[in-house]
């Protein structure tokens, strides 16, 4: 369905705002300088079990102001929407630009970017704002109730979380942009106590957020079939044995990978990692310059893909936060690193003509920064199932689900868990195993990818909130995954670990 | 802008339900980052957060603004009216409270204000940082901010609060140009003027220094040196999950096997105390409950509690959980509120004595990437981070690798060989959600080193 921009947000006055914003800074010698004014919604609801813990419906309209000043990066932000307002705020840029010019900064240079004049509707069918906040609260009410109405657990707790974000840009290049883009993600996580030992787990939905509107929750992921499900695969988690550690051969299904490729490849080719930019907070990266083109990351089967252009995905835009139109390109081909993601300054230090369109902001009062596309593994172009990959395996498990994570400030050093593992022999699945982590090194683990599922395996997973940078930004993400199959990769029983 | 004390009252005039709080939080800050010895983004924002809920019966309706304009304050309102009109009632609901007695700041007293010089006089000073690094063949990477937030309530029922916060840190990550090496040095205080950058950037040198030489050591578990950031960093992250409803419902590490809570219970070493104290001296936060949306943290029915002194763990002893309100009621136990302030208070000896009484053991200065792989014992995972290092007959012996964690930071407690002295601390991983903590290093008998990571 082909929308159109909200009135609510055109008739709002940043045409104006960002030319004399522009001028005035022309008028104090900025060489560049951009104009960027925002409007963005959020409705957030929490149903814990069958009550309304919160539901938060917020606006936030505000603009942020860059401006090169001597070589010098400097930025502002306001909330008053006034041409005075916009003008002192523009002044404000300036004089940040010239305090911090006593650092003898590196004179930012920037590649060139075509002028654009366009505006830009993500692609999406029904408008969660305008869905009640009683009819969704309903929903997620039968949700809950259908999982209390199992019996075999105590609790349920659905959370919602939509967004519609509205962007004006203006540089002094002459680009002007408008977008619309939407934005939800909802799942509901389960608890169970087993009242004769007191052990305690919990098992979530696997409903991936997703740029789309309220149709996903209606016909996209099936809630109401996961509310039957859920509660007896939790009882039969907790259940099952507990995981031998050692090596095990694994199928992770899209629902888990999503997130390892967001890891251990995604974060690992922002550029501005390797230029160290993000060395105090975020971190650096292992897939530094002299890598590239010659790196294998992972086995020939291997193809990463970069996008700002995925329907339905959540960094998919027309234009990013520099006005740069959005694209595509090879990450990781044949298993060797081809690519990186860049903002225009960065761009320029890799000795390309042209940014790839991988800057964003997360807020009107946060500087663009190099933020991450959506950066997808490639399905096998033969239709190879979830089951063919299982078929491979005598000893191994198969995970579903993302839960806990985290990895090191170079992105070599990975753990995992699952919401669910499914014990693998001799091909064929014989039942659930718990306590269970996998551990590996970056390379290592994609150099072990055997096969990947085709097609109808392909599953496009995302985050909501990634964080970066500094002051903290978060930004949404979508990443493409089949399911895969990996050779001898080391599993940890999470009771074992740090016990006393 | 019109001021925040106006602004609410505009509202509370206009309200047409049962009730209505509204909460204006006006926000500046300003900014420095770098890197490579260069700065690379840095700025000056202004926020203003507008939180408007309407009390209909047991019902609330709340929506949350940036700015709100004269002629857009009654349409605002309007809609959390008719939002808590249609929707279910709220299971935490309890009657707005009275205001109370306590000393509050002036309510009609501007949002602070940052000084317009605040930058650039950060700038000089990390300028001879900068140079100094440059000198010594050093890269420099870090961030400095400085931000004043002002929040107000106001309710129906007659609630004026005002708390000013100001907040300054500084972080920053030394490096040798070739990577290998790395150090990381970070403080918080009240004002960013108040942070001496010499101690940070010694401190920043002497790491670099022990990092020329390199140790291989496998994994394992270590006797451990945790430094005052990485003791916050896994503290606060036990603070966030003590939430009494989740614990009641056997839901947490604090929760009972035989049901109820742990409260009562040993839990960590003699001395191992932790308290939340609005008025803990240069580490203080608002003196009242102030929430926009409910969770089992708090209630929004809560907001106005007068906060004090209070003790979650007493010499290793589990002493009291968060507690809204409807909760304390419905367990037949008292409220307690969150505390925005984490202080394990203690009086031991300094690090340097601690690396001198240390026979073999691991000396970490901040974690990263903490995460919860296990509720019921609270097992996090995460990284050391720039700057690991083994210590031999109360010597550093030189860097060894980064390790990944897997830690329950409560089963730690018990492990608590030695503490030291307390000092204010800026966690590296929470920090910028949680700003203010008083922690010590702690040596950890058994710290379970789970696997090595290259990171350097």
């Amino acid at each position: 369905m082909t929308h159109t921009i909200d009135s609510e947000f055109t008739s709002l006055p940043y045409t104006q705002l960002g030319q004399a914003a522009l001028k005035r800074l022309a008028e104090l010698g900025a060489s560049y300088s951009d104009f960027r004014f925002e409007r963005v919604r959020t409705q957030a609801i929490a149903v814990r079990d069958l009550a309304v813990e919160r539901s938060v419906d917020g606006a936030t309209v505000g603009y942020g102001i860059r401006a090169i000043v001597g070589g010098v990066w400097g930025f502002a932000a306001g909330i008053e929407v006034s041409e005075e307002a916009v003008l002192a705020c523009a002044v404000q840029a300036v004089a940040v630009a010239r305090a911090v010019a006593v650092l003898e900064a590196e004179t930012v240079e920037q590649v060139p970017e075509p002028v654009h004049q366009d505006s830009y509707v993500s692609d999406y069918q029904v408008d969660p704002f305008s869905i009640a906040e009683s009819d969704k609260i309903d929903f997620f009410m039968k949700v809950n109730q259908k999982v209390m109405d199992s019996g075999l657990v105590q609790h349920v707790d659905f959370s919602y979380m939509g967004v519609k974000e509205h962007k004006y840009f203006a540089s002094s290049e002459g680009s002007q942009i408008t977008q619309q883009r939407v934005r939800l993600q909802a799942n509901f996580d389960v608890s169970r106590i087993d009242e004769a030992t007191g052990a305690y787990d919990t098992m979530r939905s696997t409903a991936a957020p997703v740029g789309r509107g309220w149709e996903y929750v209606t016909d996209g992921y099936d809630f109401m079939k996961a509310a039957e499900d859920i509660p007896q695969l939790l009882v039969d988690k907790m259940a099952a044995p507990s995981v031998e550690p050692g090596r095990y051969d694994l199928v992770i299904d899209p629902t888990n990978l999503f997130l390892t490729i967001h890891e251990s490849v995604a974060h690992a080719t922002e550029f501005d990692r390797v230029l160290g930019y993000e060395a105090n907070y975020a971190g650096t990266s292992f897939a530094t310059l002299d890598k590239l083109g010659k790196l294998q990351y992972g086995s020939p089967i291997m193809h990463v893909v970069a996008d700002r252009l995925t329907i339905n995905g959540l960094s998919s835009v027309g234009y990013d936060d520099e006005g740069v139109a959005a694209q595509q390109w090879d990450i990781i081909k044949d298993g060797i690193l081809v690519g990186y993601q860049l903002n225009r300054q960065m761009a320029g230090k890799l000795g390309l003509e042209r940014s790839n369109g991988c800057a964003f902001a997360d807020a009107y009062n946060h500087v663009p920064i190099q933020r991450m596309p959506n950066v997808s593994l490639q399905p096998a172009t033969e239709d190879t199932t979830t089951d063919d990959l299982i078929a491979k395996v005598r000893r191994g498990i198969y995970i579903v689900g993302d839960k806990s994570w985290s990895i090191d400030m170079q992105r070599y050093n990975f753990q995992f868990t699952g919401q669910r593992f499914y014990e693998i022999r001799d091909g064929k699945i014989v039942g659930q195993l718990k306590d269970v982590a996998y551990q590996a090194t970056t390379t290592e683990f994609w150099n072990s990818m055997e096969a990947v599922g085709g097609k109808s395996t392909y599953i496009l997973g995302g985050a909501f909130n990634c964080g970066k940078g500094q002051p903290g930004q978060v930004a949404p993400v979508s990443h493409g995954a089949p399911s895969a199959l990996f050779r001898n990769i080391n599993i940890l029983n999470t009771t074992k670990e740090g016990a006393a | 802008m019109m001021p925040a004390d106006q602004l609410i009252e505009q509202l509370l005039a206009l309200s047409k339900t049962d009730g209505l709080q509204v909460i204006v939080q006006d926000t500046t800050s300003m900014n420095l980052r770098w890197a490579n010895n260069t700065p690379t983004t840095n700025g000056q924002t202004t926020n203003r957060e507008v939180v408007i809920i309407a009390h209909d019966g047991k019902r609330v309706g709340t929506t949350t603004h940036t700015n709100l304009a004269l002629s857009d304050l009654e349409t605002a309102l309007r809609v959390s009216e008719a939002t808590a009109r249609t929707s279910a009632e709220a299971e935490d609901y309890e009657p707005l409270l009275a205001p109370s007695q306590m000393p509050g700041e002036d309510w009609r007293a501007p949002a602070g204000e940052l000084s317009a010089s605040v930058l650039g006089d950060f700038a000089k000073k990390l300028r001879v940082g900068i140079d100094t690094a440059k000198a010594s063949d050093t890269l420099l990477f870090g961030f400095a901010e400085q931000a004043v937030s002002t929040v107000y309530l106001g309710t129906s029922a007659g609630q004026r609060l005002r708390h000013e916060q100001w907040r300054g840190q500084i972080e920053i990550t030394a490096k040798s140009p070739d990577f290998k090496r790395s150090a990381w040095a970070g403080s918080a205080a009240s004002r960013l003027d108040q942070i001496d950058l010499t101690p940070l950037l010694g401190k920043l040198a002497k790491r670099l220094d022990w990092s020329k030489t390199s140790i291989e050591l496998p994994a394992g578990l270590y006797e451990t040196i945790l430094e005052p950031s990485a003791v916050a960093d896994l503290l606060i992250y036990a603070y966030w999950t003590t939430m009494a409803r989740d614990a009641d419902e056997g839901r947490t590490v604090y929760s009972k096997k035989t049901g109820g809570s742990r409260i009562g219970e040993t839990l960590g070493a003699k001395g191992a105390t932790l308290y939340s104290d609005p008025a803990e001296p240069g580490l203080g936060v608002a003196p009242f409950q102030v929430a926009g949306a409910s969770s089992s943290a708090g209630s929004v029915f809560d907001n106005g509690a007068a906060l004090a002194r209070t003790s979650w763990l007493t010499d290793g002893v589990l002493t009291n959980l968060i507690r809204p309100r409807f909760w304390a009621h419905q367990t037949k136990t008292e409220p307690q509120p969150y505390i925005d302030n984490l202080i394990f208070p203690a009086e031991g000896q300094d690090l340097d004595e601690l690396i001198a009484g240390t026979k073999r053991g691991l000396l970490v200065t901040c974690l990263w990437y903490i995460r919860e792989v296990d509720p019921s014992r609270l097992l996090l995972t995460g990284l050391t981070r720039d700057g690991v290092f083994l210590i031999e007959d109360g010597q550093v012996k030189g860097a060894v690798s980064n390790y990944r964690f897997n830690m329950s930071p409560i089963e730690m407690l018990a492990q608590i060989k030695t503490i030291g002295q307390s000092e204010a601390t800026l966690a590296r991983e929470w920090g910028d959600y949680f700003a203010f903590s008083k922690m010590p290093p702690l040596v950890i008998s058994d710290f379970n080193m789970s696997s090595i990571s290259q990171a350097r």
